[in-house]
């Protein structure tokens, strides 16, 4: 009896020792607590380039991730990109002329938007668009922009 | 002379048909006897204890040294381009996508596996299962069923300790060793792993623990009942479950990453 309790004993430490593990995969490796926020509340912003930005990048303010991109998708009358942002419910104080850029962390990072808060009274709601926003910058068009300038400076 | 040799190719043809055939329905009737573990857990207790907890050791020990390597071999190749601040991504992807579920499932066919198909060899030599259908018990239900979902809870709990201690092992080498700074180390981790990774790892060797447990049962189960037909079935189990896993590997990888 004593032996068939010690089994029972260690394969329910084995047991919870493995789920112990998955619980670190999640929490610790994966960080699932940041990434299931599912409520919160969507924003749409408009750009003419939004350069490698991927569906789960992140949305910043002054630094701070407050939510991801959820969609892009193209709109085939302007030709702009639209992008859906998916703002963390506590961040409900954006300004309305708040300003969209998309940013590169670093020289060779991923691309994130970053918003900078505007100065107006009223605030963004689930559903509003943002109106300003700034495109990617593309490395090759500001290398030709800047090789065109010089040959344009000599000549 | 010539239609001898086209008889051969299609005896051996029809024959590995054949055992594959009778692999598959063993696997159902191992499945369908899900209601003797229900009726009786303790058999299936001690089967993950056989095939788990005795694993323990050697997952964990190799989990630790692979994560440990990986630290060394990433901060060496990620130093060169100055990004060794991403060896907490390298370390946990690498291990949680790949080297967990495949490197768990090679070691638990080698050590789990392997004793499996002897046990149920020597079971089927020494007439045991024969007993067992006098005694109007099926043995497939009492002997194989236990043994093969003990194998399939196992395994991804085995995975999951692997990729953790693996790591911790890469922490400690990295950060510890090599002097990459810690909070680098996890944020970037958790920035880039998603959940969705954990996720395809653990199906990966829910797949890998079905495919281990199956061919070593099966081995068994239809070894030729002698001395040396039970050395080559599990010789057998240990050379086709590792192929098999690196085959079926290549094939999930391709599904969940490749689009």
């Amino acid at each position: 009896m004593a032996t068939r309790h010690t089994i029972e004993v260690t394969v329910g430490a084995f047991m919870a020792l493995g789920f112990l593990a998955l619980f670190f995969l999640a929490m610790q490796i994966s960080n699932l607590s940041l990434d299931s926020t599912a409520e919160g509340y969507r924003l749409t912003a408009r750009f003419a380039n939004v350069g490698s930005i991927k569906v789960r990048a992140p949305v910043t303010v002054a630094g701070v991730r407050v939510g991801r991109v959820e969609s892009l998708s193209f709109d085939k009358t302007t030709y702009e990109a639209v992008v859906t942002l998916r703002i963390d419910a506590g961040i409900d104080t954006l300004p309305e002329d708040t300003f969209a850029n998309v940013f590169t962390s670093g020289l060779l990072g991923e691309q994130y938007i970053g918003l900078e808060p505007g100065g107006s009274q009223d605030y963004l709601r689930d559903g509003d668009e943002i109106v300003h926003t700034q495109s990617a910058l593309v490395l090759e068009q500001m290398i030709g922009q800047f090789l065109f300038k010089k040959a344009g400076e000599s000549g | 002379m010539r239609l001898e040799s086209l008889a051969r190719l299609g005896r051996g043809g029809l024959g590995a048909l054949e055992r594959l055939g009778r692999a598959h329905l063993l696997l159902f009737a191992i499945v369908l006897g899900v209601g003797e573990i229900l009726r009786r857990p303790r058999l299936l207790t001690a089967q993950i204890f056989n095939i788990g907890v005795l694993s323990l050791l050697i997952v964990g020990v190799s989990g630790l040294f692979v994560g440990m390597v990986l630290g060394l071999q990433g901060y060496y190749v990620l130093a060169q381009f100055g990004a060794a601040q991403s060896l907490g991504v390298m370390v946990a992807t690498s291990l949680v996508r790949e080297l967990g579920p495949v490197v768990t499932a090679l070691l638990v066919a080698g050590r789990a596996g392997s004793a499996l198909t002897a046990e149920i060899g020597l079971m089927k030599a020494t007439e045991q299962l024969s007993g067992l259908e006098m005694m109007a018990v099926d043995p497939v239900r009492r002997i194989l069923t236990p043994r093969f979902y003990g194998g399939v809870i196992a395994m991804p709990l085995l995975a999951a300790i692997f990729s953790a201690v693996g790591v911790l092992g890469g922490y400690f080498v990295g950060v510890g060793l090599l002097g990459v700074d810690e909070g680098a180390f996890w944020s970037q981790m958790q920035a880039k792993v998603d959940f969705d990774d954990v996720m395809d790892g653990i199906v990966k060797s829910l797949v890998f623990g079905v495919i281990v447990t199956w061919i070593a049962l099966f081995e068994g189960y239809d070894t030729v009942p002698t001395s040396e037909g039970v050395s080559r079935s599990t010789t057998r189990s240990v050379v086709h479950a590792a192929l098999v896993v690196l085959g079926v590997d290549f094939v999930l990888t391709a599904l969940m990453f490749g689009g």
